[in-house]
C-alpha cells in the first residue's frame, strides 16, 4: 500500500517534471535521434555550422523575447535587419570608413526603427501588431529605395570578417550570440528594468499604479528588438559579403517561433531567455538534421509548424 | 395562497458561497400591478437574491413559486421564458449596433426561409414599443452615439420588450437625469396599470417613497421586514437597513494623533466629484463612507494620480504638490491599496517576491539598476513574516494565493515604500474573517507608527469600528463629517443617501 502510494507519487513527480522541462527533454531527444540517424550530424564542423546559422535567429529572438514578455509583438525584425544591413554595407566598402563606422551606423538604424515602433505603440496606443506590420513594410521599402533593389557589394575584409571570421576556430557570430544571450539574461533577471518588463506584461495597469512608467518600458523593449535586428543584419550581410535588400524576409516568424517554443506567453508576463535559446536551437537543429537526412524543405515547414503548436499545447498543460 | 394578486413567491431561500452565507431563509412576495422595493446595504444580499430569480445562481434551499406553480430557473433564458426580465445596473450595450438591433438582439424578426433579418419589421416593432411606452428615439441610431442616459433607456425598453410579467430594475436611475427619471416613473406607472409587477432596487430614498407600494428589507443576507410603504418613513427604513449591533471584531486602538500630513482642498474631477476637502493627520484613520458610485474610489485615485484632478489642490505637509502620475504620488509618500487588487494591485503572473518589491526596488539596487538579490531576499522574507503571508515560498506565483494573502502582498508592497499616507480602498473586500482581523490589527499598528490612513469602506461596521473620523460622500459631494464620538449608523446612512448632516432630525 505504502509502496504503491510512493510509486504513484513518483509518477506524478516525473510527469510534472517532464511537463515543466519538456522543452529541454524534447531538445535532448531531437539531438540524440539526429545523431543516430545521420553520421554527419554530430561532428564539430556541423555543430559549428548549425550554431552559426542559429546565431542570426537567436539574436533576433532574444530581442523578441523582451517584446513578447511585455505582451507585444515585433513583426518588423526582418525588414529592420535588411535596412541595417544595406546601410552598414554602404559604409563598408574597402578604403572608405573604418569598420566601426559601418557597424555603428547599422546598429543605430536598427535602434532608431525600434524606438519609432515603441514610441508609436506606447504613446499612440496603437496595437503592436499594426505598428510593427507597418514598419515591416516601411523598412523594406526604404531598403529597396536605398539600394535601388540591387545588393550592396564590394565590402572590406574587416567587415566581411564579422560574420565570416573565426576566433580560435569558432565562428565570430557564435561569440556574438553568446554575448547577446548573456546580456539579455542579465537585463531580464538581475535588473530593475527586467522586473519592469515582466510587470508591464503581467498587468500594465497594476504596473502603472505601482509607480512604473509602462510607456518607457515599451519603448525600451522595441528599441532592444530593433537594435538586435540591426546587429543580426550586420552579421548576415558580412557573412554573405553583400547587403541584400531582400534579406530577412519571414525572419519574424522564426524568431516568434523560437520565443513561443521556449515557453513565453504571447499574452505577456511570462518568458525566459533560456527557453528562447533552446527554441532557436530546436528550430536550427531540426532544419539541419532534416537537411542531412535529405528531407525536402517543404516537409521541414510542416514539422516546424507542428512543433510550434505542440509547444503551446504542452505549455498550457504545464500551467494547469 | 389563493390571493389572485400574488404573482411570485420566493420561499425560504438560502444561498452560501465559500466562506460566506449570502442569503439565509429569505422570503419574498411579489404582487401584480405593484412596485416592490428591495432595500438593504451593499452586501445585504439583494443582488444574490435577484440573481437567483434570474437563474444565474441556484439556491441551496428554498423554492420559487410563480403564478401558483413551483418553478426551477436554470438560466436567464429560462427566466425570460417564465416572464421575468431584468434591467441591469451595469449596461452591456453592443455599441456598434443600432437601438433597434440592441433591443431585439438574439430574437430579430427575420424572413422565414433565409434567416435574413427583416429590417422593416425590426424598425416597425421598435417604434411600436417606443410608442407604447411613450418615448421618442431614432431606432436606427448606433448605441455609440447615445449618451449613457439614453443607453439606459434602451436597456429599459429592452427589458420591457420581452413583455414580462415581472421586471426587476436594479438601480435604473443611477445613470440618468431627473427628466428621464420622470419618464421612467411614467413608464413604471403604465406597466403597473397593466398588471405588471416591478421589483425596484435603489438607494435613493425619495424614489422609493414616490413609486413603491411595499418595501422588503434585507440585512446581512437575512429577511428583516416587509411593510406597505404607508407604515414607514425614511428614518424607520434606515434603521431597519442598518440596525445591527456592532460586535467586537474591531480591535480599534486610538493612536496619538499628530500633525496634518495630507490636505485636500476643493478637489474635483469632472463628472465624478467636486468640492471635496479634508485633512488627514498622523496616527489618524479617516473613514470615507458612501454608496457605490458616490465617487469615493475616484477621490482616492485622484489623490494617487490615477486620474488628474480638474480642480482643487492637494498639499503634503503643508506644501502644495502636483500629482501627475502614480509615481509622483509615491514620491510624495502616498500609497494606495486599490479596491480591485487583481486589476490594479497585483501582477498575478509574477512571484510574491517580484510583486512585493516592485515599487521599492530602487532601494535594493546598485547603480539604480542592478538588484542586490541577497538584500531583496532578506527584505521579502521579513515582509512575509511580518504580515503573516501564507505562501510556500517567496517564489510562489501570486495567482495561487488566497484572496487574503494576495491582499497582504499588496499591502506589503506599499509598506516597503514607507509611505506617510496609506489609502485603503475596501481593504477587506472578499477576504476571510481571520485575514480581516489581521488587517485591522495592522492598521492600528501603522497608525501608531504615525502613518495617516484613509480608508474607503462599504461596510458600515468596519467604518465605525476602525475610523477615528468619517466623512460621507453622496453623488460626488461631501454631505457630512462625523467624529468618533458622534458615530451613528443611521445618520451616516442618511448622509450617504443624500441628506446633509445638518438636515437630519435626531
Amino acid at each position: 500500500m505504502k509502496a504503491e502510494a510512493r510509486a504513484s507519487w513518483d509518477v506524478n513527480a516525473i510527469k510534472s517534471f517532464a511537463l515543466k522541462y519538456w522543452i529541454y527533454i524534447a531538445f535532448a531527444v531531437l539531438f540524440v535521434i539526429l545523431s543516430v540517424a545521420s553520421p554527419s550530424f554530430l561532428t564539430v564542423d556541423n555543430m559549428l555550422n548549425v550554431l552559426r546559422q542559429v546565431s542570426i535567429n537567436g539574436i533576433i529572438a532574444v530581442g523578441m523575447t523582451f517584446v513578447i514578455i511585455t505582451g507585444g509583438i515585433d513583426l518588423s525584425v526582418g525588414s529592420i535587419l535588411a535596412l541595417s544591413g544595406v546601410i552598414a554595407c554602404s559604409l563598408a566598402h574597402p578604403d572608405t570608413y573604418p569598420v566601426f563606422v559601418a557597424v555603428g551606423a547599422g546598429l543605430l538604424v536598427g535602434l532608431l526603427c525600434g524606438v519609432i515602433n515603441g514610441t508609436i505603440i506606447a504613446y499612440g496606443k496603437v496595437a503592436p501588431f499594426i505598428v510593427t506590420l507597418g514598419m515591416l513594410t516601411i523598412a523594406r521599402g526604404a531598403t529597396l529605395v536605398f539600394t535601388g533593389g540591387r545588393p550592396v557589394i564590394n565590402l572590406s575584409d574587416a567587415y566581411n570578417n564579422i560574420g565570416g571570421g573565426y576566433i580560435q576556430g569558432i565562428p565570430v557570430p557564435i561569440y556574438v550570440l553568446i554575448f547577446v544571450i548573456l546580456i539579455g539574461m542579465f537585463l531580464l533577471n538581475f535588473t530593475r528594468f527586467g522586473r519592469h518588463v515582466y510587470a508591464v506584461g503581467g498587468n500594465e495597469l497594476a504596473a502603472r499604479v505601482s509607480g512604473l512608467n509602462p510607456a518607457r518600458v515599451k519603448i525600451a523593449v522595441y528599441a532592444i528588438s530593433g537594435l538586435l535586428s540591426g546587429l543580426a543584419g550586420i552579421i548576415l550581410s558580412s557573412r554573405v559579403m553583400a547587403g541584400s535588400p531582400v534579406a530577412g524576409e519571414g525572419y519574424e516568424l522564426d524568431a516568434i517561433a523560437a520565443v513561443v517554443i521556449g515557453g513565453s506567453s504571447l499574452a505577456g508576463g511570462v518568458g525566459k531567455i533560456g527557453g528562447t535559446v533552446i527554441g532557436a536551437l530546436i528550430i536550427g537543429f531540426m532544419n539541419n538534421g532534416l537537411d542531412l537526412l535529405n528531407v525536402s524543405s517543404y516537409y521541414q515547414q510542416i514539422v516546424k509548424g507542428l512543433i510550434i503548436i505542440a509547444a503551446v499545447l504542452l505549455d498550457r498543460k504545464s500551467v494547469q | 395562497m389563493g390571493n389572485p394578486d400574488v404573482i411570485l413567491e420566493m420561499r425560504n431561500i438560502s444561498k452560501s458561497f465559500p466562506g460566506v452565507q449570502a442569503l439565509k431563509d429569505v422570503s419574498l412576495t411579489v404582487r401584480s400591478g405593484k412596485v416592490l422595493a428591495l432595500m438593504g446595504e451593499n452586501g445585504a444580499g439583494k443582488s444574490t437574491l435577484m440573481k437567483i430569480l434570474q437563474g444565474i445562481y441556484k439556491p441551496d434551499q428554498g423554492e420559487i413559486v410563480l403564478k401558483g406553480r413551483r418553478v426551477e430557473i436554470d438560466s436567464p433564458k429560462d427566466a425570460l421564458r417564465l416572464g421575468i426580465s431584468m434591467i441591469h445596473q451595469e449596461l452591456s450595450p453592443v455599441l456598434e449596433m443600432t437601438v433597434a438591433e440592441n433591443i431585439f438582439l438574439g430574437r430579430e424578426p427575420h424572413y422565414r426561409y433565409t434567416g435574413i433579418v427583416n429590417r422593416k419589421k425590426l424598425r416597425r416593432d421598435t417604434l411600436a414599443l417606443f410608442q407604447d411606452i411613450g418615448i421618442e428615439m431614432n431606432p436606427n441610431k448606433k448605441l455609440s452615439q447615445l449618451s449613457v442616459a439614453e443607453m439606459q433607456l434602451v436597456e429599459i425598453v429592452k427589458a420591457i420588450s420581452y413583455n414580462s410579467d415581472i421586471i426587476i430594475m436594479d438601480e435604473p436611475t443611477s445613470a440618468i437625469t431627473d427628466r428621464e427619471v420622470e419618464k421612467l416613473f411614467q413608464i413604471i406607472k403604465r406597466l403597473t396599470d397593466r398588471g405588471k409587477a416591478i421589483i425596484y432596487i435603489s438607494h435613493k430614498m425619495d424614489e422609493i417613497f414616490r413609486i413603491c407600494d411595499e418595501i422588503v428589507v434585507l440585512r446581512d443576507g437575512q429577511f428583516i421586514d416587509a411593510k406597505p410603504i404607508g407604515e414607514l418613513d425614511q428614518n424607520k427604513l434606515i434603521s431597519l437597513m442598518v440596525g445591527r449591533e456592532l460586535n467586537n471584531v474591531f480591535p480599534k486602538e486610538t493612536a496619538g494623533i499628530g500633525e496634518t500630513i495630507l490636505e485636500v482642498e476643493n478637489l474635483g474631477l469632472d463628472g465624478k466629484f467636486r468640492g471635496v476637502s479634508f485633512r488627514l493627520r498622523r496616527g489618524e484613520i479617516l473613514g470615507l463612507a458612501g454608496l457605490m458610485g458616490a465617487g469615493r474610489t475616484e477621490v482616492a485615485e485622484t489623490i494617487f494620480g490615477i486620474h488628474h484632478a480638474t480642480e482643487g489642490e492637494i498639499r503634503i505637509k503643508g506644501k502644495p504638490v502636483r500629482i501627475k502620475s502614480c509615481k509622483d504620488a509615491i514620491d510624495n509618500g502616498i500609497a494606495l491599496v486599490s479596491e480591485d487588487r487583481k486589476l490594479k494591485g497585483l501582477n498575478l503572473k509574477a512571484s510574491v517576491q517580484n510583486n512585493i518589491t516592485l515599487s521599492s526596488l530602487l532601494k535594493y539596487s546598485v547603480l539604480r539598476q542592478i538588484v542586490n538579490p541577497r538584500l531583496e531576499r532578506t527584505v521579502v522574507e521579513q515582509q512575509i513574516e511580518a504580515l503573516n503571508i501564507k505562501t510556500p515560498s517567496r517564489k510562489q506565483i501570486v495567482n495561487f494565493l488566497s484572496g487574503g494573502n494576495q491582499q497582504k502582498v499588496v499591502i506589503g508592497k506599499w509598506l516597503l515604500c514607507e509611505p506617510d499616507v496609506l489609502i485603503l480602498d475596501e481593504p477587506t473586500r472578499g477576504i476571510d474573517v481571520g485575514a480581516k482581523y489581521e488587517i485591522y490589527k495592522m492598521m492600528n499598528l501603522l497608525a501608531k507608527e504615525g502613518k495617516a490612513i484613509l480608508m474607503i469602506s462599504s461596510e458600515m461596521p468596519e467604518l465605525l469600528g476602525m475610523s477615528d473620523r468619517v466623512i460621507v460622500l453622496h453623488e460626488g459631494e461631501v454631505t457630512g463629517e462625523f467624529l468618533r464620538e458622534e458615530f451613528d449608523q443611521e445618520k451616516i446612512m442618511a448622509c450617504a443617501a443624500g441628506f446633509k448632516k445638518g438636515e437630519i432630525v435626531a
